[in-house]
């Protein structure tokens, strides 16, 4: 299959793959050199001296950023906060998505537009924050999950996905005498699945990325995430780093101590990690689920 | 969306299951019922709150006590000589920013039909696997990185650049405001380049490969085969993603916004979304809501008119 190549397909070639290259290093090397100043000398790191590679490795910053009074709480609200609201936004999408292809249902078009409109249009901050406060969700877990719950798009991918099944494979199934729930349960799901995992990460990630919620109906701190508190690190991270410094029982060796720059660049790490982690185990879902669901507009 | 293939099924319908319909009508509904409700009180139960918009507001005082203004906050958009300029550059920001963002919509297409050129394919997929993980990442991840990148003492951009000689000692990147709106998109296409490409390489591998041979055959170049064949097969995606952008002209977000704003840019940074979290948060609530039941009205005008415009060019409605 090889073919020769001639002289403009071999420069335009070359010149493609050094575009790429260049892009694709700006998109990871901020994340490596993240990663090698948290784990390098503090001093050295502070003077800008670690670009390209960790120089005297050591994992301090972690391990004094993990104890500071409160990030491990909020990890768990992060945590929490993704698993419970990912679960419930994947069921209710995979569930509606399927209902909403039931022409026979009433007001179906009407139903499911006046879902889609909200993608485009909100009340606003102000009314929304009102409303929140009236239903009692400020200082409350439930405002974490309750209004995730409906995600426009992810109802749109999984009804233009299903719309894609072959119609006789639940008719067969309903014959046989299954209802609504049990084709949903045996049919849909399974076939589904590529466009589950791929609402999987998108709500998985936004749950962890979320932060104005946060920012704007928590006042308790035992509510806050860990994005929200790197937010406010962001802004006082010195006073953050002499908070560790003066604590008596982190008492750190005085060449290796933290600081601002330490503290900020560790915390974003510990941030953005598990996105980095998940990441790989959902990537190949993505092009699958997203070319069947959305191309079709 | 919107393709009205149901009618034709309907008509197909065997007789057996018309007993079981009006029942299944129903049930269907009901078992949709407490999605629509939980819809309707996060999406529309706030919308009765742009009742604020009308009154003096202050927080903490009931809205009883509060007197009626009817018009005040929208008329002093208009009226009231200072409060035009900020609205007025808000929303330049506002158009400025979108507008950009349209212009450069571009930049995906282009991404996909290059990377499909790419021969090894182990490159190929290495490329797509690495430039879609910022999109992943919140804008405030975003920040922190460009924090640690280009901050003026210790960030690797500022000590690269100097050391080249091309600025001075300590030039603050991300306090300019010189810029900001190139700066802006190019940090918005930085995240989302990768992952906006995902779906033209979708609608790429879709295209029939004979096409391609065909042309071969006729002696088509390289770029004659991505003019002739790629492009024409990518533009009905690529309409009605703009289609769909258009109706998001004025809404922004705000994350991106709010993650980069600082004293130093905020008269060029602040989008219409910024603009009203920030008024907001001076405890200026009508005047907050009125702006953005203004601002939805549009949005929600923009989007009926990109789909009018659809029908009419290419017969395809989007919502």
């Amino acid at each position: 299959m090889r073919k020769k190549l001639k002289p403009g397909d071999a420069l335009f070639q070359g010149i493609i793959y050094m575009l790429f290259g260049v892009f694709t290093l700006s998109c990871m090397y901020p994340f490596y050199y993240l990663f090698i100043n948290t784990i390098s000398s503090n001093d050295l790191s502070a003077a800008g001296y670690i670009k390209f590679y960790p120089r005297d490795i050591h994992f301090d910053n972690y391990s004094k950023v993990l104890r500071i009074s409160g990030l491990s709480h909020a990890a768990l609200v992060s945590v929490y906060r993704t698993v419970v609201g990912t679960l419930l936004t994947v069921g209710a999408s995979a569930f509606l998505g399927y209902l909403f292809t039931k022409k026979e249902m009433w007001g179906r078009q009407i139903w499911y537009r006046s879902i889609v409109v909200t993608m485009y249009f909100s009340a606003g901050l102000i009314p929304w924050y009102i409303t929140m406060h009236n239903l009692h969700l400020t200082n409350n877990y439930l405002a974490y999950i309750l209004p995730t719950i409906i995600t426009p798009f992810n109802i749109i991918l999984v009804k233009t996905f299903v719309e894609a099944i072959p119609p006789s494979l639940e008719e067969s199934a309903s014959i046989d005498g299954a209802g609504y729930l049990r084709v949903f349960w045996s049919i849909i799901v399974p076939l589904t699945t590529p466009i589950l995992a791929t609402i999987t990460i998108f709500s998985a990630v936004s749950q962890w990325n979320s932060f104005i919620d946060t920012a704007f109906l928590m006042t308790d701190t035992k509510y806050f995430t860990l994005q929200f508190l790197l937010w406010r690190y962001l802004n006082e991270s010195s006073s953050l780093a002499a908070l560790i410094r003066n604590s008596p029982d982190m008492a750190a060796s005085v060449q290796n101590m933290q600081t601002p720059t330490s503290v900020r660049m560790t915390v974003t790490m510990i941030v953005v990690l598990p996105i980095l982690i998940v990441y790989p185990f959902f990537q190949r879902f993505f092009v699958k689920g997203i070319m069947i669901g959305a191309v079709k507009g | 969306m919107g393709v009205p293939s149901g009618k034709l099924q309907h008509s197909a319908e065997p007789a057996r299951r018309t007993r079981g319909t009006l029942q299944s009508k129903y049930k269907l509904f009901l078992m949709a019922l407490p999605f629509l409700v939980i819809t309707f009180i996060f999406y529309y139960l706030p919308v009765s709150g742009w009742i604020y918009a009308f009154y003096d507001f202050i927080p903490g005082i009931p809205l009883s006590d509060t007197p009626y203004v009817g018009l005040k906050w929208f008329r002093t958009m208009v009226e009231n000589p200072t409060q035009t300029a900020e609205v007025l550059r808000v929303l330049k920001n506002t158009v400025a920013m979108s507008s950009l963002g349209l212009v450069t919509s571009v930049f995906p297409v282009i991404f996909a039909i290059l990377l499909t050129e790419i021969k090894a394919g182990w490159y190929r997929k290495m490329v797509q696997t690495l430039t879609t993980i910022p999109n992943f990442i919140s804008w405030i991840l975003v920040y922190a990185l460009a924090f640690s990148l280009f901050s003026v003492d210790n960030g690797v951009v500022t000590h690269v650049l100097v050391q080249l000689g091309l600025v001075d000692e300590g030039f603050n990147f991300l306090a300019s405001s010189s810029h900001i709106w190139l700066t802006m998109i190019a940090w918005y296409w930085w995240k989302s380049l990768g992952w906006g490409a995902i779906l033209y390489l979708a609608a790429i591998a879709g295209i029939d490969q004979e096409l391609y041979e065909a042309a071969e055959v006729d002696g088509a170049s390289r770029f004659r085969k991505i003019w002739h064949i790629t492009v024409p097969g990518l533009i009905p995606t690529f309409f009605v993603l703009l289609l769909l952008s258009i109706g998001n002209f004025v809404n922004n977000g705000m994350e991106q916004y709010f993650a980069f704003q600082n004293a130093m840019n905020k008269d060029t940074i602040e989008v219409l979304d910024l603009y009203v979290y920030n008024i907001a948060f001076a405890n200026n609530f009508p005047f907050a809501t009125a702006v953005s039941m203004l601002k939805s009205v549009v949005s929600v005008a923009l989007l009926f008119a990109a789909n009018t415009l659809s029908k009419v060019v290419r017969d395809e409605s989007i919502i």
